[in-house]
């Protein structure tokens, strides 16, 4: 097991453990940058912890408010960095964000064939399958295919809208309200929001009945 | 507007399988530096005006083998200014 | 031809991985070595060349490798290319890391 807590960086992390070649270069650049007072260890402790701390309930809490707000839903989907600003979410360092809204006739997903932008400021660091060779190929392609790999059928009158982000933009889908939520508060319904259907792979989970 | 051609040499955020291809501009996202030259240590400037770009499925796949997707489904993609040209008259 | 990064629809692909894994320590720290290099007050690598020196790595490489063993990988030569480090220098210190390690768990 890899301590994630370590409070010294340095220390060996798996002492019975050799370290495969890119571990070492890790912490061979690590310990020179130290050395040469271009960050300190306190840095990467604290850009580990940052990273830890990003995860989907970010951006579930974005999506049930927008559920159960249709002002702040317009505001996301013009100008979602702003509108996410007013939830007291800091938003300085972000890259600029795009915001768009699965409806009954429109199903959105995102993919960046050439890298792996992606919303971690929301969303946290992005799955294997979002990185992967498989995906990136696919989905621009055949995403009514990869969309059914996912366990998602969409009837053929639906507008498939793929995204490829290439740069400066994150893209953000808002899935559709499941049936049957009227009256869940927003803490119930970001529950229901999961990481996967942000993305556009899947839908928003149904409440259990 | 059509997505320019180019011999993808260097760093480049135009994906080769949408060159060539002639779409419509869906949104202006604005300015912004240059990634490509940003890449190899510029200043990225000037800066290139981004485009959200929208093209129908059925024409950037039209010769490949037949996936399952329909007539209405979309690609929506982000390319800078100077990867666009005018699309010739239909 | 187009890169091997740039996978859109690239020819013979299976089905995809849904398989995840829990990032393990040294992907993280390669992940905020990242952050803290690109930050606003260092500027010492951007994500632009970042993405440059991963899309430069030889098309198998690219291929086989794991996502953050591409990344620490192009750090290093980033690094390098800036005269920030040499590659001896890195050499050496994973030399000495590994000896101490050999000396701590044989105490």
């Amino acid at each position: 097991m890899h301590d994630h807590d370590a409070p010294d960086s340095h220390l060996p992390l798996e002492a019975d453990a050799e370290l495969t070649y890119y571990e070492q270069r890790v912490e061979a650049i690590q310990a020179l940058l130290i050395e040469k007072g271009l960050l300190s260890a306190d840095d990467v402790r604290r850009a580990v912890e940052d990273m830890d701390a990003r995860s989907p309930a970010v951006g579930a809490r974005v999506i049930a408010r927008a559920w159960v707000d249709p002002h702040f839903k317009q505001h996301l989907l013009a100008d979602a960095k702003a509108a996410i600003a007013t939830l007291g979410i800091d938003v300085d360092t972000w890259s600029t964000l795009v915001a768009v809204e699965n409806t009954p006739t429109i199903h959105n997903v995102v993919v960046c064939t050439l890298c792996s932008c992606y919303p971690r400021s929301l969303l946290g660091v992005p799955p294997d399958w979002y990185k992967s060779l498989n995906y990136r190929a696919r989905v621009v392609k055949e995403p009514r295919t990869v969309l059914e790999e996912f366990g998602l059928e969409l009837a053929p009158d639906i507008e498939v809208r793929v995204y490829d982000s290439t740069a400066d933009m994150r893209y953000l889908v808002i899935p559709q309200r499941p049936a049957g939520t009227e009256g869940m508060s927003e803490g119930a319904l970001a529950e229901l929001v999961t990481r996967d259907s942000m993305i556009g792979v899947t839908q928003a989970q149904e409440p259990s009945p | 507007m059509r997505i320019r051609v180019a011999t993808p040499s260097g760093h480049y955020r135009t994906p080769t399988y949408i060159q060539g291809k002639v779409g419509v501009i869906e949104a202006v996202h604005g300015a912004f530096r240059n990634p490509e030259t940003l890449a190899y240590g510029g200043d990225g400037r000037p800066k290139q005006t981004l485009y959200l770009v929208r093209f129908d499925q059925t024409h950037i796949w039209a010769h490949a083998e037949p996936v399952p997707f329909c007539q209405n489904d979309r690609l929506l993609i982000d390319i800078y200014e100077h990867w666009l040209e005018p699309a010739p008259e239909e | 031809m187009p890169g091997v990064h740039d996978r859109g629809g690239w020819p013979d692909v299976g089905p995809i991985n849904k398989a995840e894994h829990e990032l393990s320590f040294w992907e993280k720290r390669t992940d905020a070595l990242l952050v803290l290099l690109s930050s606003a007050d260092r500027r010492v690598i951007r994500v632009d060349e970042l993405r440059r020196a991963i899309e430069s790595l030889p098309p198998e490489a690219y291929e086989t490798m794991g996502y953050y063993e591409r990344w620490i990988s192009a750090i290093e030569t980033l690094l390098i290319e800036k005269n920030v480090l040499t590659k001896a220098e890195i050499d050496r210190k994973a030399e000495q890391i590994v000896e101490q390690r050999t000396i701590e768990t044989t105490e």
